[in-house]
């Protein structure tokens, strides 16, 4: 009878879609468990939490105040402690992004209790919780038993797709715990024309060093353009000649993302990249290079030069969404 | 102000690794496998051997947990500069964060720290997690993926990647920060570093782990892709891609 606690995200005061995979995730949970989902969103006050039934949570907890908008983490971690203990859930679930890679830890900490983190699926059998998690940037998947009660399950973005299930949720405010001044988020610097990060994006265009250029990612860019809200990746090889921030790079030592699309173009496909890809539903390969090692992981390859094929690929996906 | 630095650094598969399931099923099969530094360890041990020269002066003190092949790890930070390393000997690490994080947080405790240090994640078990966990227990200031760091004052702030974005955070010292990718250029253990490094001291101090309820059932290989295809070549072949990405993968 052990419920779920999930943990919201918003920002700017706007719910990211990433909490709906999160509770969906905990849906699931819950519903084998035969508990009930709680979601607790910490932000500014008047966030429209109406969604959130929607994606099955029975009840809403808000903690709204203008000091929360930004991402607190003594603060944060009060609030989801404090339900926690109030609610003896089975599992506190959160997205493993930015925000719940640093919160998580710390709840499992306050908490005394295991954390699986970067999770791709859940399941209970016989009343314990069972996830899957890729280890060794991919290259492994680890299946593990959870016996701890509560425990922390972050997410890995893209890995559920969430599922409508709705419900009306009985909502109520929870005052905001004080901040803690000893560490204090103070701003968040946005580069300008914000984009899409590649850790949540459904589709990704990557480039590597066959783009000859900084400038010529140009092209790259107006694919993602034409698909519509993709993502522009890279390989470590352009973010260490300083073309692009490594804030894109995929791979090892950059993002591990799963999104339904990645195209890569003009990448080799070193095993360190293709540990942060693999995971992608859809992979496709343009290289000019017949025996790249991309291709051997691509579903769907064009061998050829990339500046002729990808204005071709642009034009032509602009004349489909015209349509 | 000497800074007195603590760097908890990790010895991982190399990694070019191919990863092969060991006998037991739940375990990578370490024949033949390189191991070194967890890379994002290196950026942490790097940022300490800064603070303290540019503070004119203090320790940096390394510590791993793991097996006695561990020492190698501790030796390569003091190559790098480091002062003294401690290896907290267990026989097997399991992928359990906190049972990880108590261990270390009880051999910091009371070691009157300036800076904790931690890599953003090990790139084996990929938890992201230790270096918060110990701050929690620690009730340490914590900031975590550190990409640029600013220190004055018994204060700091600091700037971490989110999606989209830079967080920055303001935080007093003692802290603990997990360093990532760009905070700064590891150096390389130099030879009379290695030298030297032989010299410095290493303590080994047998640890228990106790499970924070993380049972492995398995490790496997992730399932293979399908073989794909080549669409065909050049420009003339984009139709076809388009064609099987609408209509086969129905992705677009
Ligand atoms: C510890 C460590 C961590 C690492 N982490 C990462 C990581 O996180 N991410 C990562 O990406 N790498 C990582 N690497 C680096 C990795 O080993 C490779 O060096 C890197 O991925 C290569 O980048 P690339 O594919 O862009 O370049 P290259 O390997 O140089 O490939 C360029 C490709 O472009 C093709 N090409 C050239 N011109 C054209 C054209 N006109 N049309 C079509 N194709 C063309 C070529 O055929 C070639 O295949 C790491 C390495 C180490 C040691
Ligand atoms: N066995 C260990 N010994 C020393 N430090 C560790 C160990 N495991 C993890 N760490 C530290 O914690 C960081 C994060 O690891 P993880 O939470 O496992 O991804 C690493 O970069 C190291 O700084």
């Amino acid at each position: 009878m052990a419920g779920v606690l999930v943990v919201i995200e918003q920002r700017d005061g706007v719910i990211k879609r990433v909490s709906y995979e999160a509770l969906t995730a905990a849906r699931t949970l819950a519903d084998a468990m035969q508990g009930s989902v709680t979601a607790l969103l910490a932000g500014p006050p008047g966030v429209d939490a109406s969604s959130l039934g929607t994606y099955g949570a029975d009840r809403v907890v808000v903690a709204g105040d203008e000091q929360l908008r930004l991402y607190q983490p003594g603060a944060y971690a009060a609030a989801v402690v404090r339900q926690a203990r109030q609610e003896a859930p089975g599992a506190v679930v959160l997205s493993a992004t930015a925000l719940g890679k640093d919160l998580g830890p710390r709840l499992a900490a306050r908490l005394g209790c295991a954390l699986a983190s970067d999770v791709t699926a859940v399941a209970v059998d016989q009343g314990q919780i069972t996830v899957s998690r890729p280890a060794y940037a991919g290259k492994a998947l680890y299946r593990l038993r959870i016996t701890s009660q509560p425990c922390v399950v972050t997410i890995r973005p893209n890995s559920v797709t969430p599922a409508e299930q709705r419900r009306t949720p009985i909502e109520e405010q929870m005052p905001a715990p004080a901040l803690d001044d000893s560490v204090k988020t103070v701003a968040i610097k946005e580069p300008p024309g914000a984009k899409v990060d590649v850790a949540e994006a459904s589709v990704i265009v990557s480039g590597g060093r066959g783009l000859k250029e900084p400038a010529n990612f140009q092209l790259l860019e107006e694919l993602a353009a034409a698909i519509g809200g993709a993502a522009v990746g890279a390989s470590r090889a352009v973010v260490d000649a300083g073309w692009r921030p490594h804030a894109d790079q995929v791979g090892q030592t950059g993002k591990t993302v799963s999104p339904n699309l990645y195209i890569a173009v003009g990448i080799s496909g070193a095993i360190q990249h293709i540990a942060g890809m693999r995971n992608a539903k859809v992979i496709v390969a343009i290289n000019k290079d017949r025996d790249a090692p991309i291709f051997k992981i691509a579903d769907y390859g064009i061998v050829g030069d990339l500046f002729e094929i990808v204005p071709r690929l642009t034009q032509e996906i602009k004349q489909l969404r015209a349509g | 102000m000497p800074l007195k630095i603590a760097v908890c650094i990790k010895r991982v598969p190399d990694t070019e690794t191919r990863i092969k399931p060991a006998a037991d099923g739940k375990s990578i099969d370490e024949a033949g496998v390189k191991f070194v530094l967890n890379p994002y360890d290196e950026f942490a041990v790097e940022e300490a051997l800064r603070r303290r020269d540019g503070a004119g002066g203090g320790e940096v003190v390394v510590l791993s947990l793991g097996s006695d092949a561990a020492q190698e790890t501790i030796r390569t930070a003091l190559a790098m500069g480091a002062d003294r390393g401690v290896l907290l000997k267990c026989e097997t690490l399991v992928p359990d964060a906190l049972a990880v994080a108590r261990v270390m947080a009880e051999e910091l405790r009371g070691g009157a720290y300036d800076l904790i240090l931690f890599g953003k994640l090990a790139i084996d078990d990929y938890n992201h997690a230790v270096g918060p966990m110990v701050a929690e227990l620690l009730e340490l200031p914590c900031v975590t993926a550190v990409t640029s760091l600013e220190l004055k004052d018994g204060a700091g702030i600091a700037e971490r990647e989110i999606e989209g974005g830079v967080e920055v955070v303001e935080f007093t010292l003692p802290a603990v920060l997990t360093a990532d990718k760009g905070l700064n250029e590891p150096r390389y253990p130099a030879l009379k570093g290695i030298m030297a490094a032989k010299k410095k001291p290493l303590d080994v101090k047998p640890v228990q782990l106790s499970s924070s309820g993380i049972e492995v059932l398995e490790l496997a290989l992730p399932a293979e892709r399908k073989a794909g295809r080549i669409v065909g070549e050049g420009p003339d072949a984009v139709p076809a891609l388009i064609e099987a990405l609408r209509h086969e993968a129905k992705v677009l």
